[in-house]
């Protein structure tokens, strides 16, 4: 396999609706941005792009089936080849991995991966219907299941078993509301208190509004080249771009029907015993094995056996303030248990923010530096995009030119991960980036 | 939602003509239309291999699958085996079990926003290896607590079957 890069990348801002721009023109923002941080023109990339990954979610929402071929048309990219990437929630994460293999396998040498949704185009409610479409729909869906019902009752277990407690899981959404603040790309930008989470409108006990990501229209574009890729660049445009190697790609995958999930052993990562769990039955419904098992193979590949002590910073997919806590958790930044005590220790903090508590340990390794999924909204099919643009840009260093503040920039980075969660953990994919100068 | 405010929903004005400005300049600046477009469709849906858990619930039968070859047993059926890929046999369950886990929907898809709140629910069985997700009624939805963790229920069938998982339901054991 060959190496792989991140050269560069584009967010077309996430909104509550977007009705100015449809899923081609918001696609081509993101792409245009992109493009210009290459000092790349629309003309010379249709020469040395080699193809496309497209990634959404929901033909549902996006009611025009075969929604790609306009994307690349739209940009400019016929007639080269292209495909498009689902996986529920994971799609943008699944898009990058498939980008990565493109390259790795020497099919591309420049892979654009784009992504978008657009969910303004029905009701809340109706939108989470569609949803729940994405869970049995002869088991499941029928009883009044929906993903925010499934994401309680998986962090009632894990309360039960652990004793995790909302106040850790609003701790996630203050962090997470507070860091976009200095973010403009996120769709909401607020100052909030555990309070504030609490008192909010109950939707399934014991999330509240607050303890759940919105619905967004949004777009994001990442750009991969291999090594050929590199000087293909340099030769375009006489420079060379600050890259971000992927050195770790895991994926892994769990039953649809929660239901389903076996009780069984723990998957140990290396730097865990069998000890450690004695007597927990795993993954039940409290712990997502498909995560555990992606940030295994993703680690495994990167070199990782430490992650807290190795990794800089997470971009994860916090649907959930409770999914944020799980999945510390399957990622191995603590043991399963403890991921509320981590988040209540401030370890997943950024460093030098106010958050209005005072915590022991805060900003061991920042989670979610960009405000995640809560705060910066959750067009599907963009999203695990748009982490991989906020990591290269954190691993570039150039957070500052890109959110006109340096509050967000974890400062050296050097290696990151971006994680990306389909419903109730059915798929989750894990890539690795790191600094490669 | 706040008290002072009209509540929104989807409904607008119909509209069959828009001005537009003479010179094509100015157009890059009108503001984007925005229609509703209706679209509702009737599936034929089979249950399949899943049929006879239907037909069960129609005669007051919980039915599960159990693997002829390694035994795993599924509190909600599938026809092969998730652990050795041989095909199951259809089993009745116990009618009582307990409350794995649970949660109270005050919200939900649109379909189901007229029955909220509901309670939803994972119920284990004894000798069963897994769970099977079903509404509770009798318990408080504003009382939701940990507590109810464990809770010994039992299932009760709707007399007039619709054919969907929600024949079948769970209440309290002693109510
Ligand atoms: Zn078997």
């Amino acid at each position: 396999m060959r190496p792989v890069y991140a050269v560069s990348g584009g967010v077309s801002k996430f909104a509550r609706a977007r009705p100015d721009l449809d899923f081609r023109g918001m696609v081509k923002e993101a792409y245009d941005y992109a493009l210009t941080d290459l000092h790349l023109t629309p003309q010379h990339a249709r020469e040395i792009v080699d193809g496309t990954i497209c990634s959404y979610f929901s033909d549902h929402f996006t009611r025009q089936l075969k929604a790609g071929s306009m994307v690349q048309d739209y940009l400019g990219l016929c007639p080269k080849p292209g495909k498009r990437i689902e996986g529920g929630g994971a799609t943008g994460g699944l898009a990058v991995q498939s980008g990565w293999e493109a390259v790795a396998s020497g099919r591309f040498d420049i892979c654009v991966v784009y992504g978008f949704e657009t969910m303004s185009r029905v009701n809340t409610w109706k939108g989470n219907e569609f949803i729940a479409l994405a869970s049995d729909t002869n088991f499941d869906y029928p009883v009044g299941g929906f993903y925010s019902g499934y994401y309680a009752m998986m962090v009632v277990r894990h309360m039960k078993e652990f004793g995790t407690t909302v106040e850790q899981m609003a701790l996630v959404s203050v962090k997470n509301h507070r860091n976009a603040l200095h973010n403009p790309y996120a769709q909401k930008r607020r100052e909030i208190t555990i309070e504030d989470v609490r008192r909010a409108e109950m939707v399934a006990w014991p999330l509240t509004m607050l303890d759940i990501c919105v619905m967004s229209d949004g777009a994001a574009v990442l750009i991969l080249c291999s090594e050929d890729g590199l000087n293909t660049l340099h030769r375009a445009t006489g420079r060379t771009p600050l890259p971000a190697k992927i050195t770790g790609v895991g994926g892994g995958l769990d039953a649809m029907r929660m239901a389903d999930r076996p009780h069984g052993e723990v998957i140990l990562l290396p730097h865990e015993r069998p000890e450690d769990y004695r007597g927990l039955k795993y993954p039940g419904v409290h712990s997502f094995r498909a995560g555990r098992t992606a940030a295994k193979a993703a680690y495994q590949m990167a070199g990782i056996t430490n992650p807290l002590e190795e990794l800089d910073f997470i971009e994860l997919h916090d649907a959930y303030t409770s999914s944020e806590i799980q999945t510390y958790e399957d990622m191995g930044l603590c043991r399963y248990g403890e991921g509320g005590k981590f988040v209540e220790g401030g370890m997943p903090f950024m460093p030098a923010v106010d958050y209005g508590v005072h915590f022991p340990e805060q900003g061991r390794i920042p989670i979610n530096p960009s405000g995640g999924l809560i705060a910066c909204g959750h067009p599907v099919g963009a999203t695990g995009i748009m982490q991989g643009v906020f990591a290269l840009w954190q691993l570039q260093g150039s957070i500052r030119a890109h959110f006109g503040s340096d509050v967000l920039q974890v400062k050296n980075a050097r290696r990151g991960a971006i994680h990306s969660h389909a419903g109730t953990g059915t798929y989750v994919v894990i890539s690795i980036l790191e600094r490669g100068d | 939602m706040s008290e002072n405010r009209v509540p929104e929903d989807d409904e607008g004005t119909v509209l069959f003509r828009v001005p537009l400005p003479k010179d094509p300049g100015a157009l890059k600046g009108l503001a984007p239309l925005i229609i509703k477009h209706h679209y509702e469709i009737d599936y034929i849906h089979s249950y399949a291999q899943d049929s006879p858990f239907f037909a069960g619930l129609a005669n007051q039968r919980l039915l599960g699958t159990r693997c002829g070859s390694c035994n795993y047993t599924y509190g909600t059926p599938r026809a092969h085996c998730m652990e050795c890929g041989r095909p199951c046999d259809w089993v009745d369950l116990p009618q009582e079990g307990q409350i794995h886990t649970f949660t109270v929907c005050h919200y939900g898809s649109e379909e189901f926003l007229k029955e909220t709140p509901y309670i939803l629910a994972l119920i284990e069985f004894p000798g069963v290896d897994t769970l099977f997700l079903t509404r509770v009624v009798g318990l408080d939805p504003q009382a939701s607590s940990l507590d109810w963790i464990g809770m010994r229920v039992k299932a009760r069938f709707r007399r007039l079957s619709t054919f969907r998982p929600t024949d079948v339901y769970f209440v309290p054991i002693g109510t």
